[in-house]
């Protein structure tokens, strides 16, 4: 079996408030291999979020080794780390995060602005994430023109235009309708059997999780044994 | 800079109307600002437009103005036979010997007085003075008690027109003519013959002697001229664009410092403003903040971003305040210049440097008020950040 393309080593996370400490993460250990659609399930408070922040590299344990394709990201430098989250990782979020002021077709494009593509290319590749997710014909909409489900599926054209390592969502159907809920599973889906990517996805919905190839739980900051 | 321009534009667009309170704030400072710029500048060109490049005004040494200047007769004659000075089309040495004295004259819609230089002046004085000309009325006559006023005076006292009389001295003298003399200081004064003047004050000497030069570079041989000659060494000749200029620095300087002091408490004001409209938009968009971060921007470019929207702003707010005061270039007025204690009519002029140094003021507000704000932004958590809603 290929090596895993995510290697999560005894990872600790605590919070600190105040003078308390917080345990969210205790020592974790999981390997998610390249291609693998894996849901992490586990009621508020298990830490599911605080792992995939971690994977994502917009949070650092206190203690452990998150190595993604090669890299061990718990040791990169602050910038060094956003580098590398441009370059590897494409965010999904419960709320979209679209920023209201840009267009369908700017906020697919940002992450872009980051590379040395030329303009072209960058045209191009936009053009292409968003007829991926069939939102052509809405180029031009802002987010308030759009649906809930629609904005939802901008954001993930924009975590696929840069082809990322890893994609990562964070209850990507949590605001969503039943129906448009469907289309962004059935997307996240595609994404993962046809354009062969590597998804970690955090969820509380059990219809969600029955798309992912492998779910795991957590449980007040442990990994519980499948 | 890798955030687009278009996102701080279109933000700044989406809360325009407390970014328009922001704008106005900065415009209004900025507007006091270029305005007592535009003043002190005015004083300086009015003041420093009385002189002509080639002319020399021979004065008392240490004389600040030419009311406390004294230059005799035989100096007079003495110094108009340097080689260097100019002869005119009557084969005349080209000098004028003033007599600058003050009247005290009532100041139309108010119950004040005011004093108004009045300069007696020779033949010669017109030719040496291009920038006086005569727009009503006629010149005085030599040997005569009548008088030409500026248009400034004729407007701005009571009694001052054409066929009217002026108390000057013991004696009622006529107003005979009315001259402009744009900009320059000689539009405040009242002009009479310098003998007549000086027999109604009883004064046995001039104030000042102008003469004009052969060329320009003949200062230097002048001055030496005139210094080695034991007879002459209570005077001091000045370019007379330097002694006007002289003359306006105090009343610079005062425009400017009380100016700036009051500019620098608005500024203070306006900075504060730009700071609680720029934390309030760091505080509205911390989510987009942290999903900016989380795609991998950095935290430079976060600052950047903030920074140039308040840069921006304030250079929004300071162009506005620049083109309004502009039209103060229209607006005109007379104050007492406090180096001669006369009256002095004077109006705002811009500067390509004050237009510079405008702009560049009201970015540093922009930089201040922002820069804290931007650091903010800067420095959130992205974790905190995305979780704020």
């Amino acid at each position: 079996m290929a090596e895993a393309i995510v290697q999560v080593h005894n990872v600790t996370k605590i919070y600190k408030r105040d003078k308390l400490e917080i345990p969210v993460l205790q020592n974790i250990t999981i390997d998610v291999p390249e291609g693998e659609f894996l849901a992490l399930m586990g009621p508020s408070g298990s830490g599911k979020t605080t792992l995939l922040n971690l994977i994502a590299g917009i949070d650092r344990p206190n203690s452990g080794s998150i190595v993604i394709a090669g890299t061990d990201i718990s040791t990169l430098r602050e910038s060094a780390l956003a580098k590398w989250r441009s370059r590897h990782v494409g965010f999904v979020f419960q709320f979209y995060n679209l920023l209201p002021v840009l267009t369908a077709y700017e906020n697919v494009e940002l992450p872009l602005l980051l590379t040395h593509l030329s303009k072209k290319e960058k045209r191009e590749h936009v053009e292409m994430v968003l007829n991926v997710v069939g939102l052509s014909d809405r180029m031009k909409h802002y987010p308030k023109q759009l649906s809930g489900g629609q904005e939802q599926r901008v954001a993930i054209a924009r975590a696929i235009v840069t082809d990322p390592t890893i994609i990562v969502a964070d209850e990507p159907t949590g605001d969503l309708d039943k129906k448009s809920a469907d289309e962004i599973l059935l997307l996240m889906e595609r994404l993962n059997t046809e354009f062969k990517k590597t998804i970690v996805m955090v969820t509380h919905d059990p219809r969600a999780a029955e798309k992912a190839h492998k779910v795991r739980h957590l449980e007040k900051g442990d990994l519980l044994e499948n | 800079m890798k955030i687009p321009l278009s996102y701080n534009l279109r933000n700044l667009w989406t809360r325009r109307l407390t970014m328009s309170l922001t704008i106005g704030g900065i415009a209004l400072v900025v507007f006091v600002f270029a305005a007592v710029l535009m003043l002190a500048e005015g004083v300086k060109q009015t003041l420093v437009s009385t002189g002509s490049d080639d002319n020399v005004i021979i004065v008392r040494k240490s004389a600040q103005s030419e009311l406390v200047s004294a230059i005799g007769r035989e100096s007079v004659s003495n110094i108009s036979t340097f080689p260097e000075v100019a002869a005119g089309t009557d084969g005349k040495p080209m000098a004028t010997a003033d007599v600058v004295s003050i009247v005290n004259l009532s100041k139309k819609g108010t119950k004040g007085m005011a004093n108004v230089p009045v300069r007696g002046v020779s033949s010669g004085s017109i030719a040496m003075r291009p920038q006086v000309k005569m727009v009503e009325g006629r010149m005085f006559q030599q040997g005569s008690s009548e008088v030409i006023v500026s248009t400034t005076v004729a407007s701005q006292f009571e009694g001052a027109g054409v066929g009217q009389t002026l108390q000057i001295g013991t004696g009622h003298w006529m107003i005979v003519g009315i001259f402009d003399a744009g900009k320059s200081g000689f539009s405040s004064e009242v002009w009479a013959d310098a003998e007549q003047l000086m027999l109604a004050f009883n004064r046995p000497v001039y104030s000042s002697l102008t003469v004009k030069l052969k060329s320009i570079n003949d200062f230097e041989g002048f001055k030496n001229r005139l210094q080695a000659d034991q007879r002459l060494n209570d005077l001091e000749p000045k370019r007379e664009k330097t002694f006007y200029e002289e003359q306006s620095q105090g009343m610079a300087i005062f425009i400017r410092v009380l100016g700036l002091i009051i500019t620098i408490i608005f500024s203070a004001g306006a900075m504060i403003g730009a700071m609680i409209t720029m934390y309030a938009a760091v505080a509205n968009r911390t989510v987009e903040i942290g999903t900016l971060r989380a795609l991998g921007f950095q935290r430079r470019s976060i600052l950047a971003a903030f920074l140039i929207e308040a840069l921006f702003l304030s250079l929004i707010g300071g162009s506005i305040g620049l083109v309004i005061a502009a039209f103060l270039e229209f607006v005109s007025f007379s104050t007492t210049n406090f180096s001669s204690f006369t009256e002095l009519a004077f109006g705002f002029h811009l500067t390509p440097e004050i237009v510079v140094s405008t702009l560049l003021f009201s970015l540093f507000m922009g930089l201040i008020g922002g820069f804290l704000p931007a650091v903010r932004a800067s420095r959130l958590n992205i974790i905190s950040a995305l979780r704020a809603s």
